[in-house]
């Protein structure tokens, strides 16, 4: 294999881990407050969807950006008044965001575009271009969320209070602090870096929306944060991970190597999720969650 | 309707209530039975209407491909006779037998099952209904009251090979099929056979989008396989992968490179920089099903559809005539008419399995 191959692969392997790991930062974000959201699919979907159609109809980007960050913050707002105003199970709530995602996108589309939930194809302006590398701006503004993610969390006064949340929120209660508007600030945020995720797929990677588009991306970054066991680093590697075996899949195929000769296509698909159960039963060992995490907060009186 | 029921609240007593349920339960049952024996008698009535019926395959109506294909056939023919259609496109695969089920049982007829993946829902369903025309595109079901309709595509696939290795400059052109199914191996070996027909040398770079029917419409991945193929010399590339085409088509022409469409005429979907589209005419398979249909000649049977029937062919319209020189129009006809005379034989990845480049 040549050093072309190896950039193309290193470059295809970017692209794919983008929505990954915006996805799975915003995991992070919520799941270190208390709240599990089985629900990124459901929010990359809506805000892929928002993104595309409002790109669109105003011609321009950066309005499908901030359209698609607002469609998925009120999914996300409605996560967050299920499982912190009203206490409900955060795994039920996160499935039917999911569902309502899925439905929702493909009938909306059907109904405004006559064409099965597909938004018309964007063209020029409508689409984020190459920014630098032959890179989109999004790919760098993910990027950056890393180390943000990692400051703020790590070092600052707010974030060290968010993680206490989803450790022990009765202890910050007593301190006098809000328990319900730190996890609500947090799946906002979380909100906002799925909506990032979902318009980089339909409007900076594809042009435009196709129903299902996300297809288990959102799945796949709760499989990379259990096993960059809630860090923001190590949720980059893991993102970076999976979009490398993803690229190295679509590259191998019809390659033969020597010895052993062509690979047949099924082996090679199926070599990313083979990786991620392997990595995920034997590699990193004991992944422990926020201790809170998954538990509504009721105050004791 | 007279059913002993308790008349008050005062006297509902056990054996009451029990009485008087029982004779409800058996007026029901005997409704639905009536119910039943009337819609087979509807059934049976109907079979001569005309109302025809369309159920789409996964990828959906406006797939700019091959359903659209369908779609346009259909939509001539309500043009030409006003006759209006009824159609459906499935979400899932278990809602294609459902979708079958339903149109029959409602008295439609002609109804076209689009794709091969409704081969054995057709099956099931065109048995339970033996009065009910049917027809199926790209796969055949051997019924009495169902026509098949599959096409040479090796043949069509064939010519576009050819087309490509002669706008190729690198000597290196790309293919990206949809599911990894025989018949798409069928369009990859007849572009195959193309391509090394014109450039013995000439290498091709053959990519598949997925194993299961969610690679219809994964136009993210679709792009990456085109840019993957680019990146390694690529600069044509032909898919057959209905909507994960569109992103197949986008990162191709957005690269520089040419792209070749499939089953509809997509030149007009990147203007200029589409090389041509290997046309799978299921515009006219849809159109003259319902045509038959309704002239009482519709016979049921299988129909192969290559080059000589008009079945496929490759498009030459405004959009890419600057694109095809009158040297690579010239030998695209005469392999077209040596396919037809027999002179070339192309071979057809499903009669065995294998394809020999």
């Amino acid at each position: 294999m040549d050093l072309g191959i190896l950039a193309t692969i290193l470059d295809s392997a970017l692209r794919l881990s983008i929505p990954l790991l915006a996805a799975c930062l915003a995991g992070l974000w919520s799941e270190r407050s208390g709240v599990v959201d089985i629900g990124l699919e459901g929010k990359m979907l809506v805000a892929a969807a928002a993104a595309a159609a409002a790109a669109y109809a105003f011609g321009s980007a950066w309005v499908g950006l901030l359209f698609g960050i607002l469609a998925s913050i009120a999914f996300a707002l409605i996560h967050g008044f299920a499982s912190i105003s009203q206490r409900g199970n955060q795994i039920v709530s996160g499935v039917a965001i999911n569902m309502l995602a899925a439905g929702l996108t493909a009938i909306v589309g059907n109904a405004w575009y006559g064409q099965g939930g597909r938004t018309p194809p964007l063209e020029g302006d409508q689409r984020f271009g190459d920014f630098v590398f032959g890179h989109s701006v999004l790919v760098y503004v993910t990027l950056l969320a890393v180390p943000v993610t990692w400051f703020v969390l790590g070092r600052t006064r707010f974030g060290l209070r968010l993680r206490a949340v989803g450790e022990n929120p009765a202890a910050v209660d007593t301190a006098g602090i809000s328990v319900a508007g730190l996890r609500y600030s947090a799946v906002v945020i979380g909100g906002i870096l799925c909506g990032i995720g979902g318009t980089y797929l339909s409007v900076a990677q594809a042009a435009g929306f196709l129903p299902n588009m996300t297809a288990g991306r959102g799945f796949i970054a709760l499989a990379a944060l259990i096993f960059a066991k809630w860090r923001a680093w190590p949720a980059l590697g893991a993102c970076f991970l999976f979009g490398l075996l993803d690229a190295i899949a679509n590259q191998l195929q019809g390659f033969s190597l020597p010895g052993i000769g062509e690979i047949p296509v099924q082996a090679i698909q199926a070599l990313p999720y083979l990786m991620t159960v392997i990595l995920l039963a034997g590699v990193i060992g004991k992944a422990i969650p926020p201790r809170a995490a998954g538990v509504p907060y009721v105050k004791e009186r | 309707m007279t059913l002993p029921m308790p008349s008050s609240r005062g006297n509902r007593n056990q054996s009451g209530v029990r009485q008087g349920t029982m004779p409800m339960t058996i007026t029901k049952f005997g409704l639905a039975l009536a119910g039943l024996a009337f819609s087979a008698t509807a059934a049976f009535a109907q079979q001569a209407a005309f109302k025809p019926a369309i159920v789409y395959d996964l990828g959906g109506k406006f797939d700019k491909s091959f359903n659209e294909g369908v779609y346009t056939g259909a939509e001539k023919f309500k043009k030409d006779t006003g006759t209006e259609y009824r159609d459906f496109e499935p979400q899932n695969d278990a809602q294609r037998e459902q979708a079958l089920r339903r149109f029959a049982r409602d008295g439609f007829s002609p109804i076209v099952a689009v794709g091969f993946s409704q081969e054995t829902a057709l099956k099931k369903v065109a048995e339970e209904f033996p009065n009910t025309k049917f027809a199926i595109i790209d796969a055949v079901v051997e019924k009495p009251n169902v026509q098949s309709v599959v096409f040479k595509e090796h043949e069509g696939s064939f010519l576009v090979g050819l087309l490509a290795a002669k706008a190729s400059k690198s000597g290196k052109v790309g293919f990206v099929g949809g599911m990894d199914i025989p018949l798409i191996r069928k369009f990859a070996c007849g572009y195959v056979q193309g391509v090394k027909y014109a450039n013995k040398d000439a290498e091709v770079f053959q990519n598949m989008t997925g194993t299961t029917g969610a690679a219809w419409n994964d136009p993210v991945k679709g792009g990456e396989l085109a840019k993957g193929q680019i990146s390694r010399g690529a600069d044509v590339v032909y898919h057959a992968a209905g909507g994960t085409g569109i992103g197949v088509m986008r990162a191709t022409v957005d690269a520089g490179k040419l792209g070749i469409g499939v089953d509809s005429n997509q030149n007009g979907l990147h203007p200029g920089k589409m090389l041509t589209s290997m046309v799978k005419r299921v515009d006219v398979a849809t159109y003259n099903a319902f045509d038959q249909a309704k002239k009482n000649t519709f016979k049921a049977g299988v129909s192969v559809l290559g080059l000589a029937e008009d079945g496929v062919a490759w498009a030459l319209d405004d959009n890419n005539k600057s694109l095809i020189t009158a040297d690579m129009k010239a030998a695209a006809d005469k392999a077209a008419a040596d396919i037809k005379s027999g002179a070339i034989k192309v071979h057809d990845y499903m009669s065995d399995s294998k394809c020999p480049m």
